[in-house]
């Protein structure tokens, strides 16, 4: 039982992380039809900005953790987000109006350009870094001597979440923006003529994705202690599922997909077997859209012939 | 009499004002982009801990680069206009290609068959003429898929590894065979060996077991659109490298399958021995012979890909996955099965796909699961996109360009990813239909005039 | 065989909360042309995909009378059935042709089924054989009186998509006819067309009854059309049924003018009587 507490708390802060990414593959695909292949990478690269950031910064001599933490998140969203509003000014944007194919190949070549570029400019290693947050607290003692613990990083982790999300809906829905944002969804060619700057607003969803996406790479970063220039693949995947589980062009859906994912993840290592748990989370994928392609939160569409 | 309007003025978009101002933003945004990720660089240093050092030089010519290339970029834009590229070719020029273009296929054809014969003593053009041609075979076997059917399968590579383990395993432990004994369970398994034979039994054997996958995998997806398709596919790619990874016991696990036997001349085997080809011949022997019996047979397996595929075009299984490309809901309405056409043109693609791989395992010998990443699977499409989908010359010179183009980079393996993406997007950039930008009729009652990619669909998957 | 080709009995369908067609019942009589009109939004088109199998209907039945006497029940079979089994065909509001196929081409894949048959799944086209052969001359000599009979012979060989409106129209009826089907559902064959090119219209679809023996079901706006060709008239408007009849007895009813007017009934009798 403790166990499983255990893996129910380590399954929702992963759930977090994944569900971070997948907002962004829900708002892009939500927007311009497209499922932004590069996404994960953008997801890696903010785990690299952190880590790069995190040095700079104990080198310049400071101390005062808070004050570490902040400078990276702002400094992460900053940069990835202007990595995510290039790569759309360049792969995606000139290919709006193509071919389906055309942006898919776009944004898989951008996948590698990132991955190769991390890998070229920081070298093929892992880099890890001591624990920053260390502590928490034993919620449980258990009987044989486990014990159910919930560290200050998965607070941190669940706590960043809860408020950018918070943060995020009410972005959505209260302002301008997301009001552009959701036109744009529906049709775009008539936000267009009721004066909504669509290419502006598609960059600023980009942008927002990648800011979330640079958020979850720095919890990443906190959390394991290390990233590496590969990781943005799988997780990209498993984030994609996350937003498809729970609903594409649904926000609470990419969360909640998000944490179902975790959670399946977690307790499948746990209980089932560690080298097969990526394969756990594709299989989920496939089954989701085959049983239920719109997701636990999503809009059916109908044909129209 | 009115006044003359004034000249309207291209100031805005044409002065150097305007294009210093664009290389600046550009340069500012590389700036910021690459100030962590290349200004600074960090590695585990020799205590575990990270380090890092700066590189601000490398930084700054980076971003001088990025300066440079956007005026660059800006110049050419102008100069080419809002016609786009296709204004560069001069009309003669376009007309000698479109001539030319009628006797490059037979040419390039007799010259593929003389290679042996004029490289003979260069076995590193020997080798990489066989990696062209698997490639060029992957690519008309995506084709089918992609191109003709116009689904989107990002997972190709599957196919590829079902068809290389199959052969290396099959052909190690030999065809299983079902014998009945006199205690239970009463049934039990005895393998049949295959010898010398082995390549030739088990070639048709795993192009069977690919394309019987590909029915597998197909058809609870294939109701799946574009993207989602897409993804789907990537992510059976992705379950069968992890499987191959992990399934110790059956594949090796990351150590994959070695000792693979080599093809034989149908029977005879190509060795130093007595009882060698070259022994039966009376010739010298040479491993040169290996390597050009090898390219005949890969020659031989395209083209009977290609062969096959111009068949079926013609038949109205290809009329209808083209069909199925343009207008999925007009098939329905034509009374065609869109379930049963989706998986044929699937597990077709996938047979020739397990041909390859059957082909790719005992060419090398050796074979592990770091072949069959999605980076193969990506490189397949690239090409037949590349190609022009649907065009069986268009994806032969796009698997030459790509694989040829890879080869140049050989000893900056490190940047050739990066080189293939950036090829990639700016591929879709510029030529987003491919090289070949048409599509021939399969049949016709007066004239024979190829159709302008432009109208053609590419699918929904 | 008598009788009508196709009974709709109490088609109702429901897309949410939306009744797009509430309890509708009509037959179209073989070997004649029922026209099924109304204003935009009274959910004809719906009632089509109903037919032609795009959606399942929510409740009620459509039966398909074959003139052997056979009947197939519509509602519940898959879309590509019912051009197959129930040999029923249909054109769109929007045209779908293959665009990136010749015109030749797009008729020859009308033809898949039975060319399917011929070809021995595919093996006996592979290898040539001479009954595929034969097959597929048959095919392309249908094709071909088909192209004759619209008017495109001359352009059998150009790509679909860069044919003229007017003659993409007439392109995908002809596709629709070389499924050899006995009921032709067109929806809105006329939009777009001038009046010269609905004249021709006309006269293909009358030939199309006349000649053929197809019955037809079609869904239109333009009412020469209409008036001129069709034997049976069914109005519907917010997805129910408000009129039927003979072409002059509908174009009088007063219920169909307030409909298209978007007057109520009254005003519509008021307008009528007052000689306007």
């Amino acid at each position: 039982m403790d166990y499983f507490a255990q893996q129910l708390i380590n399954g929702l802060v992963l759930g977090s992380i994944y569900g971070l990414i997948a907002i962004g593959y829900t708002m892009v695909y939500g927007i311009v039809g497209m499922i932004n292949f590069a996404h994960g990478d953008i997801f890696m690269i903010g785990g690299f900005i952190a880590l790069i950031s995190f040095l700079v910064l104990v080198s310049f001599g400071l101390t005062a953790v808070p004050v570490i933490l902040l400078i990276m998140l702002l400094v992460a969203m900053a940069i990835t987000a202007l990595y995510g509003w290039t790569v759309e000014r360049i792969a995606y944007r000139p290919l709006r109006h193509s071919f389906r194919l055309a942006p898919m190949l776009s944004a898989i070549g951008m996948s590698f350009i990132l991955t190769n570029f991390s890998q070229v400019a920081q070298g093929a290693r892992v880099k890890p870094i001591p624990p920053i947050i260390t502590g928490g607290y034993t919620l449980h003692e258990g009987a044989s001597g486990f014990n159910v613990q919930l560290s200050n990083i998965q607070i941190i982790v669940v706590a960043t979440t809860v408020v950018l999300l918070a943060l995020f809906t009410w972005l959505v829905s209260r302002t301008r923006l997301g009001r552009d944002m959701r036109a744009c969804e529906q049709d775009q060619t008539m936000a267009a003529l009721l004066g909504v700057d669509v290419d502006r607003t598609i960059s600023f969803t980009f942008v927002i994705g990648a800011a979330l996406a640079a958020v979850a790479g720095m919890m990443y970063l906190l959390y394991y202690g290390l990233v590496d220039f590969f990781m943005g693949f799988v997780a990209g995947i498993k984030a994609f599922t996350a937003a498809v589980l729970g609903g594409i062009g649904s926000l609470p859906g990419a969360m909640l997909g998000g944490l179902a994912i975790g959670l399946i993840e977690t307790f499948w290592s746990a209980y089932f077997s560690v080298e097969y748990k990526d394969v756990a989370a594709f299989s989920i994928l496939i089954v989701v859209l085959i049983f239920l392609p719109t997701g636990l939160l999503g809009r059916p569409e109908v044909e129209k012939v | 009499m009115n006044a003359p309007l004034p000249a309207p003025s291209y100031a805005r978009t044409s002065g150097a004002a305007f294009i210093l101002k664009k290389a600046v933003i550009s340069a500012l945004v590389a700036a910021l982009l690459f100030s962590l990720m290349i200004g600074v660089r960090t590695e585990a240093g020799p205590q575990g801990n990270l380090i890092y050092w700066t590189r601000f030089g490398e930084l700054a010519s980076i971003v001088a680069i990025v300066f440079g290339g956007s005026i660059i970029i800006e110049l050419l834009r102008q100069w080419i206009g809002p016609a786009g590229a296709g204004r560069l070719v001069p009309p003669w020029l376009q007309d000698a290609t479109a001539v030319a273009g009628r006797w490059l296929t037979p040419a390039l054809l007799a010259f593929t068959f003389l290679i042996p014969v004029i490289f003979y003593n260069e076995r590193y053009i020997l080798d990489l003429s066989i990696l062209v041609l698997t490639y060029v075979m992957l690519g008309w076997g995506l084709n089918v898929v992609v191109g003709l059917a116009g689904l989107l399968d990002l997972g190709y590579v599957a196919f590829y590894a079902v068809g290389a383990y199959s052969y290396a395993l099959l052909a190690q432990s030999g065809i299983p065979y079902p014998t009945f004994i006199s205690e239970p369970p009463f049934v039990s398994v005895d393998f049949l060996q295959l010898g010398t034979w082995a390549f030739w039994v088990l070639l048709p054997v795993s192009g069977i077991l690919a394309a019987f996958w590909g029915v597998l995998l197909g058809f609870p997806v294939l109701r799946l659109r574009g993207d989602y398709l897409a993804i789907v596919t990537l992510a059976f790619g992705e379950i069968i490298r992890l499987v191959l990874i992990n399934w110790q016991s059956l594949t090796g696990g990351p150590n994959g399958v070695t000792g693979i036997p080599r093809p034989s001349f149908f029977g005879i085997p190509l060795t130093p021995g007595d009882d060698g080809l070259a022994a039966k011949l009376g010739i010298e022997f040479s491993p040169t012979h290996r390597i050009v019996f090898l390219f005949y047979v890969i020659l031989a397996l395209a083209l009977l890909t290609n062969w096959v595929t111009i068949r079926l075009r013609r038949l109205p299984i290809g009329r209808a996955w083209e069909a199925l490309r343009e207008d999925e809901v007009a098939c329905r309405a034509l009374g065609i099965n869109i379930t049963t056409t989706k998986l044929t043109a699937f597990a077709t693609g996938a047979m020739f796909g397990g041909f390859a791989g059957a082909f790719f395992a005992t060419r090398q010998g050796f074979i592990s699961p770091e072949s069959f990443t999605f980076h193969e699977s990506a490189l397949v499409l690239a090409i037949v996109v590349l190609g022009g989908m649907g065009s069986q010359l268009g994806v032969a010179l796009a698997a030459l360009a790509m694989i040829g183009g890879f080869e140049l980079f050989r000893g900056l393996d490190q940047y050739r990813m990066l080189v293939f993406g950036f090829a990639m997007v700016l591929l879709m950039i510029w030529r987003p239909r491919g090289l070949v930008g048409h599509r021939a009729p399969t049949v016709f009652l007066e004239k024979n005039q190829a159709i302008s990619s432009d109208l053609v669909k590419e699918g929904h998957g | 065989m008598s009788g009508p080709i196709l009974a709709v009995d109490r088609l109702s369908m429901r897309f949410g909360g939306i009744v797009a067609v509430n309890e509708l019942s009509f037959a179209a009589e073989r070997r004649k042309i029922t026209a099924l009109i109304g204003p935009n939004g009274a959910g004809k088109t719906t009632v089509f995909n109903c037919i032609t199998g795009f959606y399942k209907p929510t409740s009620g039945t459509i039966h398909l009378t074959h003139d052997d006497g056979s009947t197939i029940a519509l509602e519940r079979l898959n879309d590509f059935r019912i051009s197959k089994q129930a040999k029923v065909a249909r054109t769109f509001q929007n045209i779908r042709l293959f665009p990136g196929m010749t015109a030749l081409e797009n008729l020859m894949v009308a033809q898949h089924n039975a060319l399917m048959r011929a070809s021995g799944l595919t093996f006996l086209g592979l290898i040539g054989a001479p009954s595929w052969r034969q097959a597929e001359e048959r095919a392309i000599n249908l094709s071909t009186i088909w192209l004759r009979r619209v008017g495109l012979i001359d352009r059998a060989d150009d790509a679909a998509g860069n044919l003229p409106y007017g003659d993409q129209r007439r392109l995908e009826i002809a596709r629709a006819m070389c499924t050899e089907p006995a009921l032709l559902c067109l929806d809105e064959p006329a939009a777009g067309l001038n009046a010269r090119e609905s004249g021709a219209l006309s006269e293909l679809l009358l030939s199309i009854r006349g000649e053929h023996g197809t019955s037809i079901l079609l869904i239109e706006h333009d009412m020469s059309v209409v008036m001129e060709i069709s034997d049976h008239v069914v109005v519907m408007d917010y997805g129910v049924k408000i009129a039927e009849g003979t072409p002059q007895h509908v174009r009088d009813d007063p219920k169909v003018i307030a409909a298209y007017l978007g007057a109520d009934e009254q005003e519509a009798i008021a307008v009528m009587e007052s000689g306007t």
